[in-house]
């Protein structure tokens, strides 16, 4: 990518960013209620979403060769038991980066 | 005189505001100066200078987004991708904005940063919050807003700048990005009470990668996304499955 390219992709992520943030304001009125279908996307795509985006980190995992997924497997893992046992945002994503560090550093 | 007066009124009106809002605003600090960091050490170590943390962090001030952008832009130039890309996982923010029509309403002109500086925890702060009858709302919520902001802006350009300095062997750091976005997905697991829009994020993501390859699964997945969503709409809010 050019810097140009660059500018133009930072720009767009805060095009859409600002569009999402101020588009409420200019067409809902706190009088008005919000339609239904757009208050069911509101709840629904979250979860949709943030699956999907797990996913995108993971789309160059290559399952066949190499190492066949597992550190990211075994680090994954390590991210979920530690959130289900501290609940703690900061040590689950900590713990789960020191993990794969390791793993892809020491052991693959 | 009475220009005097009515200035150190505003003024305590303007710290009291502060005072009120800086507390609450506290665990958030905690948050984003650790994921700032992390997210300005993954820039680092993704070759790009703090510059880059810096003004992302104050231009698109959104996490999740600034992190899928720093792997947008180490791939090809994709405009369109990158924007519906931006707009999926921003859209939360139309509901937010839904939420804060009536509370932001009469803020003046602070209500434009308000807008322009609405994050998830900045949200649920404003949004959960009831401002005590003495302090003034509008200043009240432009400290939260802008107090969170600046705690991001500062963990992301000190991580950036930092990273510079890291002597240890950095392979593996970018697993940061896919570990916040388990936890991510794992919270909003547990707090539904069936699991259909997450399953068919991942599924759907997972179908088309195999489909239309790592380059571009994206737009056809999100499409996918959003005509399940719509078709099965009835099953989903039948099972109840939604927060």
């Amino acid at each position: 990518m050019t810097v140009w390219q660059e500018i133009v992709t930072i720009g767009l992520c805060a095009l859409a960013t600002m569009l999402t943030r101020f588009l409420p304001f200019f067409v809902f009125r706190s009088d008005k209620p919000t339609p239904k279908y757009i208050e069911y996307l509101g709840k629904a795509l979250p979860g949709a979403i943030f699956g999907m985006l797990v996913v995108y980190c993971l789309k160059n995992v290559n399952v066949l060769n190499g190492s066949h997924g597992l550190p990211e497997l075994i680090a994954i893992a390590a991210v979920v038991v530690l959130h289900l046992w501290k609940r703690n945002m900061l040590l689950s994503i900590g713990g789960g980066t020191v993990c794969y560090m390791l793993l892809v550093q020491s052991v693959f | 005189m009475a220009a005097e007066r009515v200035c150190n009124n505003r003024k305590g009106i303007i710290r009291k505001a502060f005072l009120a809002a800086f507390p609450k605003t506290i665990p958030i600090m905690m948050g984003f100066l650790f994921l700032g960091m992390s997210y300005g050490f993954y820039m680092k170590v993704s070759g790009f200078s703090f510059v880059y943390p810096l003004c992302m962090s104050l231009v698109i001030f959104g996490g999740s987004l600034e992190f899928v952008t720093v792997t947008m832009l180490l791939g090809s130039f994709a405009p369109v991708q990158t924007f519906l890309m931006a707009l999926m996982i921003q859209a939360r923010h139309l509901f937010y904005g839904i939420a804060l029509l009536e509370k932001y309403k009469g803020t003046g002109v602070k209500k434009a940063y308000l807008i322009f500086g609405m994050c998830d925890e900045s949200f649920s702060v404003n949004c959960a919050t009831k401002v005590p009858e003495d302090v003034d709302k509008g200043w009240f919520y432009f400290f939260v807003t802008v107090l969170n902001q600046s705690y991001w802006v500062t963990g992301a350009t000190l991580g950036g700048i930092l990273g510079s300095f890291l002597t240890f062997n950095t392979e593996g750091l970018d697993f940061v990005m896919t570990a916040m976005f388990v936890v991510i997905f794992l919270e909003q697991w547990l707090k539904e009470k069936k699991h259909y829009t997450a399953l068919i994020g991942v599924f759907v993501s997972a179908a088309c990668l195999v489909i239309f390859g790592a380059e571009s699964f994206l737009i056809p997945t999100m499409i996918c996304i959003l005509c399940f969503l719509t078709v099965f709409r009835k099953p989903i809010e039948k099972a109840g499955g939604l927060l």
